[in-house]
């Protein structure tokens, strides 16, 4: 038989190829991953993966890997592929160098990004005019195009803000992502992949991986931070005849997007772990939940499922061994409830996703009354390295309570966005400064926000928290799902409470009335005081609100909403204050609240700002100069944008 | 509506019908059943859910519930440009409150509504994802990232 090895398996007609091959033995396993590993072994640089090394094959072969994840994918990184394909043609290449398509290299500010192998080298916001530059300098002789290049990620003597954005992170969940072609199911086979399955199914019980789980002191990365292990023994407890196995890749916190690119990245890093999932609970069936806002995810996905069911890896006799599991996808439709694990569950009955009262949990009666596992998309990409690795492995990493790593999605005011993943107990300010590259512009570190609508804010006091689950519950935030936004001196905090509540507003579900009317009152109370209405006692009135809502709401989204609130009067109550008393919004943020000016001394009295006032605010003449009429103005910022020596203050 | 195209509007018929048996036997699969009668008209109106009800075999109410429930589906006709600004916390803090007011100026219509002439409809969508980008907003497919407010113009005239 051949396992003819092709880095073109993302080219569709090679995957009909694919279809109707039989099922594969763990042995005809083997001999995919030595041969393909021989082709992309090139690949395993040391830098950004987690302490092991391949072989390097020093042969003049180069791997080109430009990142397709969504962020890069925006930016046309499709163009920068054709655009390579082309040149190496040109120049007669095409035996020795590969382009690959890959997921997602968490550098998501630099985008679109690529790496060359072997070297592992990084160039970043790279434009289809620099790639024929890169491939007649660097690649036929040896210079790098220094415009754009990031640096060689190996190389750790003089590092720059992009080498210590990936020297700092330690990967597991997101080992793969960046380094396979995630549409090639052969490339997750060459770095070990479905190795832990064949592990658990041949020399493993069910309850020998569930042991191993357990003692990972593995917790549930999609918020609760429940020990996986447990959760998985009570759904394995159950002696019912069918049971399910669900993934929750309903990632709705603004914001964070680690699930995706897992998805895009490395979907059979989920594929092989729901297998093991359902082998250790006795599920035969499994569905994966994806949010439909993310078509690339949803797409590559698919194509993995298919992939491992030509290959055997799902269906009825999952490499000879008699074990059967097959997988489906069920798509969301919008709501961030449905990331709540009993409405995911009536989301997948078809129904409107509301939540209902536990218990019974969904362990006990869950999808279509049949006890149920539900695993969030990161803490499945963990469960294969715990399996293959030991749980001992994998406890060594993080905190007393808190093992492992956690993948941050780094947004908002930060100069490296992306997604960064690190040993739990990592400083916040590690993570901002050492990974992040600091805040743009110059300006100072107000807050960070962690655990989206449902978390709080971390304000510059606080930088050195280290991130676990414990330590962020102990200062009013939480981990949630890992969307960590920050903010600066620009940043007003009262707004950004006031936005959080818009979100579960809109996002509740309106079953039970704490969440339904309580959240709709406590914005109420806030509109008013950005609106320059507020007054005493309205803050009380919040802490009041907040704290029966917080003890009554059926679900989890109605008890956390008011943390954005409670989080920010916490840390930046004299900002609540200094809105309701002094009128007065310190960021500039809210509109009602400031006045745009002239200043009379720097003004040129050129004119542009009154030619393009949109509501004739502003007057005056080229001899006397202008002024601003405040009760006219509607505060858009167009006459600042268009003044030549930035003679318009904001007060 | 008043429509020339008659013939597609009885294709478009036939197809959900079809969609709508085909999906009849799996449990559960009333959300996707609408998400292909929403790809097909590009939103649900009632003459789609009628349909649905029929030959899935669900009554209306509990079709107009699931549809309501949902962000995605929309009961309003969209414009031929669906211009999407993301309302993600990464692209609220760096200025997509200020990016969405200004579109709504240009267009002069509001969230979720289309401009008389069918061209644009106006949406404010959840977190895409693509934070580094901030902020960004999608056009039917494609997506532009890092903007500002005078950068609308710019924009829009792409899809005259």
């Amino acid at each position: 038989m051949s396992t003819e090895y092709s880095l073109f398996m993302n080219d569709p007609d090679s995957v009909c190829e694919k279809q109707g091959e039989q099922m594969k033995t763990q042995q005809q396993l083997e001999t995919i991953r030595r041969e393909t590993l021989a082709v992309i072994g090139l690949r395993r640089a040391q830098a950004i993966i987690d302490g092991t090394t391949g072989t390097i094959a020093a042969n003049g072969l180069s791997h080109i890997m430009v990142c397709a994840g969504t962020g890069c994918a925006s930016s046309n990184s499709a163009a920068i592929i054709d655009e390579f394909n082309q040149q190496i043609v040109k120049h007669g290449l095409a035996d020795r160098i590969a382009i690959v398509k890959c997921g997602c290299l968490g550098l998501c500010a630099q985008g679109p990004v690529v790496i060359i192998y072997p070297e592992n080298c990084l160039y970043k916001m790279v434009q289809v005019a620099d790639v024929a530059e890169i491939v007649e300098k660097h690649l036929l002789n040896g210079q790098p195009v220094q415009r754009i290049f990031g640096g060689h990620l190996d190389e750790t003597e003089h590092p720059t803000e992009i080498t210590k954005f990936f020297s700092n992170q330690m990967r597991v969940a997101l080992k793969n992502c960046g380094l396979i072609n995630p549409e090639n199911i052969d490339e997750y086979i060459a770095f070990d992949g479905y190795k832990a399955l064949a592990k658990a199914l041949f020399a493993m019980t069910p309850a020998a991986v569930i042991e191993e789980i357990s003692a990972s002191g593995l917790r549930g990365r999609g918020g609760g931070g429940f020990p996986t292990g447990r959760k998985w023994q009570f759904a394995a407890n159950s002696s019912a005849s069918e049971k399910f196995v669900l993934c929750n890749a309903d990632e709705g916190d603004p914001g964070a997007f680690m699930d995706r690119s897992v998805l895009e990245g490395d979907p059979h890093a989920l594929i092989e772990a729901m297998i093991l999932a359902g082998y250790a609970i006795g599920a035969h069936q499994g569905y994966v939940y994806v949010r439909i806002e993310y078509p690339i995810a949803l797409e590559r996905l698919s194509l993995a499922i298919l992939q491992a069911k030509n290959y055997g890896l799902l269906g009825d006799n999952i490499m000879g061994s008699g074990f059967a599991f097959n997988l489906g996808i069920r798509l969301g439709a919008g709501a961030f409830v449905c990331g709540e694990e009993t409405a995911l569950i009536a989301s997948i009955e078809g129904q409107r996703g509301t939540p209902r009262p536990r218990p019974p949990f969904p362990a006990i009666k869950g999808l279509w009354q049949k006890p149920t596992l539900i695993n969030n998309v990161e803490t499945y990409a963990n469960i294969a390295s715990i399996i293959l690795r030991g749980s001992q492995w994998y406890s060594a990493f993080g905190t007393e309570t808190s093992k492992g790593t956690k993948v941050f999605a780094v947004g908002g005011k930060i100069n490296n966005t992306g997604l960064v993943e690190i040993p739990m107990g990592t400083t916040l300010r590690e993570i901002i400064f050492d990974i992040g590259g600091g805040i743009p512009n110059g300006k100072q570190f107000k807050a960070a926000q962690t655990g989206g609508p449902s978390g709080g804010c971390i304000p510059a006091a606080l930088l050195d928290t280290p991130m676990d689950y414990d330590s962020l519950i102990a200062i009013g935030s939480m981990m949630g799902s890992g969307g960590l936004i920050v903010m600066d001196e620009d940043t007003c905090m009262v707004d950004i409470a006031k936005f959080f509540l818009e979100f579960t507003v809109e996002e509740s579900c309106g079953k039970c009335p704490p969440c339904r009317i309580g959240i709709k009152r406590m914005l109420e109370i806030l509109e008013r005081i950005t609106n320059g209405e507020g007054k005493a006692g309205d803050i009380e009135s919040l802490q009041e609100l907040a704290e029966v809502i917080k003890s009554t709401s059926l679900c989890g989204l109605g008890q956390t909403a008011p943390n954005p609130v409670l989080s920010t009067l916490r840390f930046f109550r004299d900002e609540y204050e200094q809105h309701i008393n002094d009128r007065k919004c310190v960021a500039k943020v809210c509109k009602q609240l400031i006045n745009y000016r002239i200043i009379a001394e720097t003004c040129k009295k050129c004119g542009l700002c009154a030619k393009f006032c949109p509501v004739g605010a502003i007057s005056g003449d080229r001899e006397r100069g202008y002024l601003i009429d405040t009760h006219k103005c509607v505060k858009c910022g167009v006459c600042i944008g268009k003044c030549p020596p930035k003679a318009i203050e904001i007060n | 509506m008043s429509c020339c195209c008659k013939n597609t509007y009885d294709e478009r018929k036939a197809r959900l019908i079809e969609i709508a048996k085909n999906y009849k036997s799996t449990k559960g699969s009333l959300i996707a059943v609408l998400h292909e009668a929403q790809e097909l008209y590009g939103y649900l109106p009632v003459e789609a859910q009628e349909i649905i009800s029929e030959h899935y075999g669900v009554p209306m109410t509990e079709i107009y519930g699931v549809i309501t429930f949902y962000g995605q589906f929309s009961l309003k006709e969209k414009g031929k440009y669906r211009i999407s600004v993301c309302m993600g916390t990464a692209c609220y803090v760096k200025g997509s409150g200020p990016l969405l007011d200004k579109f709504k100026e240009k267009l002069g219509i509001n969230v979720g509504d289309c401009t008389p002439d069918k061209k644009f409809s106006l949406e404010a969508c959840r977190c895409i994802g693509a934070c580094g980008l901030a902020p960004v907003l999608t056009i039917n497919k494609d997506v532009h990232g890092r903007l500002e407010p005078k950068d609308v113009d710019r924009i829009l005239a792409l899809y005259e």
